[in-house]
């Protein structure tokens, strides 16, 4: 397909970590044999995940138009200032020309964190003397033209010693870039690397990597970045080994994970809370783990058709990106004479309720109530303050230290201003209830002082419209931790899977806004359901037409597939956090498909290594162990 | 975005024959969600569209005189579903029209546009086979009526002559419910908004001493048509119901499927549903029709 890269591969990154946790680099060679970097002791096992698609509900769309000599770009967008900057590059525009609007969106979910459309429309506009051009795509456009999840065929092995405890692990990612680069590497990167995060190992690790062109649809960011897949295929192994030796598989990892004082190799980051353990712990528990697995035993036994199973998988994912890249949010905050405000951030609400949680950590530090806050929604470069935008869970995390560094400015100011009108030390004062108070008098209400300030007319006072702005850079990245456990059913001659309940627990620090929160774990969940049972991105093998590009074809979990969850956060305190919160987007789609998987293995014996686990492919793997009869 | 020529909006039969004869190619429209995806996707340009939905003698559900349930053709799934004649005379049929799609499909899409359609898939297709149905086919010169089961000819195609006849209803005969049980199983893969990857409908009667007296499988998606296995169900006639029984029936409907390979689901796949859904089927209508099972 490429003259220069004959074999359409477009980059590898391939390394191996040292007991003492050095990691050294090198560039391997593309392969698919089963032996990881040729070495005998990582014979590894074959998985397979196909390219799937956010499905968000609002297909992606964007107009622009001129206003005079600027640029002005309406995108469904999740990293605005990004897109203002990759706009302004691809049309010749001095950056501070070009203006990104992005209203409130329909889900993003990593498909809408890049450029894609509007670099197109702006040109269009522009050669069209500043009219409007607009650029809709329909569900089936958006399906093949705008990005997708990798797809990655993984080479996984590992070795446990006869104690339980993880010798050797090594993993090759063969991953599907589509046909443009988007990301590409990026994602298997963050995968390869991902897999040495969880787990140690005493003895050598090794991760190779590798990315291709292909005439399929671009692959980019989704909800998890690489490692979901990459769970896939871990937690299915990990299960495999204490399957074979006969151990429990919620010892067996408890046995090997890493937690707070672990270093990463490659960062050398380290990680200060993990509520790993307890999450585990705290859910063998409640899905009531030790008696239904027995139960589910004996009741198989003599139910050939329907078999019932418990399975399990347990992750970490990294929240932000630091030091890979700089991590900064930004936040102003605008004093109403009547003691409300104006709270304007960069950070991209798409849905996940980032300007709840940003309202919730300005009020707590200002002590002014939610319903006097107004969150400006739409991000306009031209407003909100610079932020990288909605990626990696990030944004209650950074974006959130950015809020809350312009609330506490914005208290100094108040009670600055306060200490010279009234006359009084400022040390002494303080702010609570809306009120300015002096040791246990109040001195004034945060009304009283924002209209005085506004509008004294003394002819020596200068007035101030009182503001405060802050960025926050955050030189700290901190991991989300959890764990899924699936109760189900498999109807054995159809290839049917009914999941009974599904228990996730989840240590993302400090849970800012709890009901958003489940909501968000409720989401997670089942879009990962559906990458486990359903979804696929089928495309003609002779033309490469796609299939299944449209909703009924593309087998997204229904409300009447999803099945009853059971959701409890294990609570860390994360120091380099507002108020110890750390991420939580991303991480509850990451354990689902593997937890599924497992619990089909523990039902019926047989252990999928491709994704979905549809009733078709089910049933060849049923048919091919001799649980269908012929 | 969609072709559309010209519509009309007719108030009877007569007016909507007179129409279709004066606009060759014009296509009826009731429900019309076919209609709007062979719009949307192009299949249909410069299309003529007669609107039929305004017309009171294609809707509606009652007992003709013989006993016989006549059900009009623009009659919405959901008012089948909902309807207590046809859910206390063919209960088999008002399940399987509450498994169409979704809610807001089964609002407004109609069985005789499911019929039309011609799709192999149609969910309420294999029951109206196996009630020996009889679709009534109006022209401005009168009317003739057909069997269901031979009423589809191949993937979309129907004996309909659409630019002079009608589908203006269906009939259930009483002496194919009457003490009869049934069950539609649709297998998809979602438990909604699917189409078919195979239905089985079964329809059977038993005698007094508990043999089967009378016995209909039919199938969508297993053949280019929906289609009955005559030799599977006389295979079944006279017999005890047992499980051994059901097994031969297994081997049996496979003999008269011709189920294809396709990228919605492998040959592997949908033989295994055709034997497992003839099964379970099989089994509930028997349990539906007062029977039990020795095994």
């Amino acid at each position: 397909m490429h003259a220069f890269r004959p074999t359409n591969e477009l980059a590898r990154m391939d390394f191996s970590i040292s007991p003492e946790g050095d990691v050294s680099w090198y560039t391997g060679t593309f392969s698919t044999d089963e032996k990881i970097a040729g070495r005998e002791d990582l014979c590894g096992e074959h998985y397979a995940v196909p390219a799937v698609h956010a499905c968000h509900l609002e297909n992606n769309t964007c107009f622009a138009y001129m206003d005079g000599r600027r640029m002005v770009v309406y995108s469904c967008n999740q990293v605005p200032h990004t897109l203002r900057r990759n706009i302004a590059e691809a049309i010749g525009m001095p950056l501070g020309d070009v203006r990104v609007v992005k209203p409130f969106l329909g889900g993003g979910f990593g498909n809408k964190q890049d450029t894609m459309y509007e670099p197109l429309v702006a040109l269009a506009s522009q050669r069209l003397g500043g009219r409007c051009v607009a650029i809709t795509l329909s569900r089936e456009e958006t399906f093949v033209n705008t990005r997708t999840r990798h797809g990655f065929d993984m080479t996984i092995a590992a070795a446990a010693d006869e104690a339980g405890d993880l010798t050797h692990r090594g993993i090759r990612i063969n991953s599907n870039g589509g046909s443009y680069a988007a990301h590409t590497h990026a994602v298997a990167a963050y995968a390869v690397t991902s897999n040495f995060q969880t787990y140690k190992a005493s003895a050598v690790q090794i991760g190779e990597s590798s990315t291709v062109y292909t005439n399929l649809p671009s692959a980019a960011a989704m909800r998890g970045y690489g490692i979901p897949q990459l769970n896939f295929a871990m937690e299915s192994q990990m299960e495999d080994i204490a399957r074979r030796n006969g151990w429990d598989p919620i010892d067996f990892r408890l046995q090997n994970i890493n937690e707070a004082g672990f270093v990463d190799p490659f960062d050398k980051f380290t990680v200060r809370t993990c509520g790993l353990r307890e999450c585990v712990e705290q859910g063998r528990r409640l899905c009531d783990w030790d008696r239904k697995r027995k139960e589910y035993d004996a009741f198989n036994k003599t139910s050939p058709n329907l078999k019932k199973g418990l399975g399990m998988a347990l992750f970490s994912y990294k929240i932000g990106v630091y030091p890979l890249q700089l991590e900064s949010g930004s936040c102003r905050i605008v004093m109403n004479e009547d003691g409300s405000a104006q709270i304007m951030v960069g950070c991209a609400e798409l849905g996940q309720g980032s300007d709840t949680a940003m309202c919730q950590i300005v009020s707590q530090i200002t002590t002014i109530p939610e319903q006097k806050l107004s969150v400006c929604s739409a991000q306009d470069t031209d407003i909100t303050p610079y932020d990288n935008g909605a990626y990696a869970s990030r944004q209650t995390y950074i974006s959130g230290s950015g809020a809350k560094l312009a609330a506490e400015k914005l208290v100094d100011t108040i009670l600055t201003h306060a200490a010279r009108t009234y006359k009084l030390p400022k040390d002494e004062l303080r702010l609570a209830s809306e009120q300015i108070w002096h040791r246990d008098s109040a001195v004034c209400t945060l009304a009283q002082l924002c209209t005085y300030i506004n509008f004294v007319n003394d002819q020596k006072t200068d007035t101030d419209h009182i503001t405060a702005e802050a960025t926050f850079t955050m030189k700290n990245i901190c991991l989300a931790y959890g764990v899924s456990f699936m109760d189900l059913e498999v109807d054995v001659p159809v290839g049917k899977v009914k999941i009974r309940k599904v228990y996730c627990l989840q240590d993302s620090g400090k849970i800012i806004n709890p009901q958003l929160a489940e909501g968000q774990m409720h989401g997670g969940v089942a879009m990962g359901i559906g990458y486990a049972l359903g979804e696929q991105m089928l495309f003609d093998a002779a033309t490469g037409r796609p299939l299944n590009n449209n909703l009924l074809d593309y087998k997204i979990p229904t409300c009447m597939d999803i099945p009853d969850m059971e959701i409890r956060f294990v609570e860390t305190h994360e120091d380099s956090a507002p108020f110890g919160a750390k991420g939580l987007a991303e991480p509850p789609l990451i354990p689902q498909a593997a937890a599924v998987r497992n619990a089909i293995l523990h039902a019926t014996g047989v252990g999928m290594h491709k994704l979905p686990m549809n009733p078709q492919n089910l049933v060849h793997a049923f048919g091919e162990a001799g649980l269908i009869a012929q | 975005m969609y072709d559309i020529k010209e519509t009309f909006r007719a108030n009877s039969v007569p007016e909507a024959l007179e129409l279709l004869r004066a606009h060759p190619g014009a296509i009826p429209v009731c429900g019309g969600t076919d209609v709007m995806i062979h719009l949307k996707e192009r299949k249909l340009r410069q299309a003529a569209l007669v609107g039929i939905m305004d017309i009171a003698s294609l809707q509606g559900i009652y007992l003709e005189q013989t006993g016989d349930l006549f059900i009009g053709s623009g009659t919405c799934f959901d008012s089948i579903y909902q309807n207590p004649l046809a859910r206390a005379c063919v209960p088999m049929l008002a399940d399987a029209c509450n498994q169409v799609g979704s809610p807001q499909i089964r609002s407004v899409a109609t069985i005789g546009g499911n019929l039309c359609n011609g799709a192999v898939s149609a969910d309420s297709v294999p029951s109206l086979l196996v009630l020996n149905a009889e679709l009534e086919l109006t022209s401005l010169e009168g009317k003739r009526v057909v069997k269901a089961v031979d009423f589809h000819t191949g993937p979309g195609k129907t004996v309909l002559e659409t630019d002079r006849e009608l589908l203006t209803g269906i009939r259930i005969p009483k002496a194919s419910y009457e003490g009869h049980g049934g069950k539609y199983l649709k297998f998809g893969q979602r438990n909604a908004m699917e189409i078919a990857t195979l239905g089985c409908a079964v329809n059977c009667a038993l005698s007094p001493d508990g043999t089967i007296r009378d016995f209909a499988i039919a199938f969508g998606v297993a053949a280019p048509r929906p289609i009955r296995c005559a030799k599977a169900e006389s295979l079944m006639l006279g017999r005890r119901p047992t499980g051994a029984l059901l097994k031969e029936l297994r081997r049996a409907v496979l003999l008269e499927c011709a189920p294809r390979e396709s990228w919605r689901a492998s040959l592997e796949l949908r033989t295994q549903l055709i034997q497992e859904l003839a099964e379970r089927a099989s089994r509930c209508a028997i349990e539906h029709a007062g029977g039990s099972l020795d095994d």
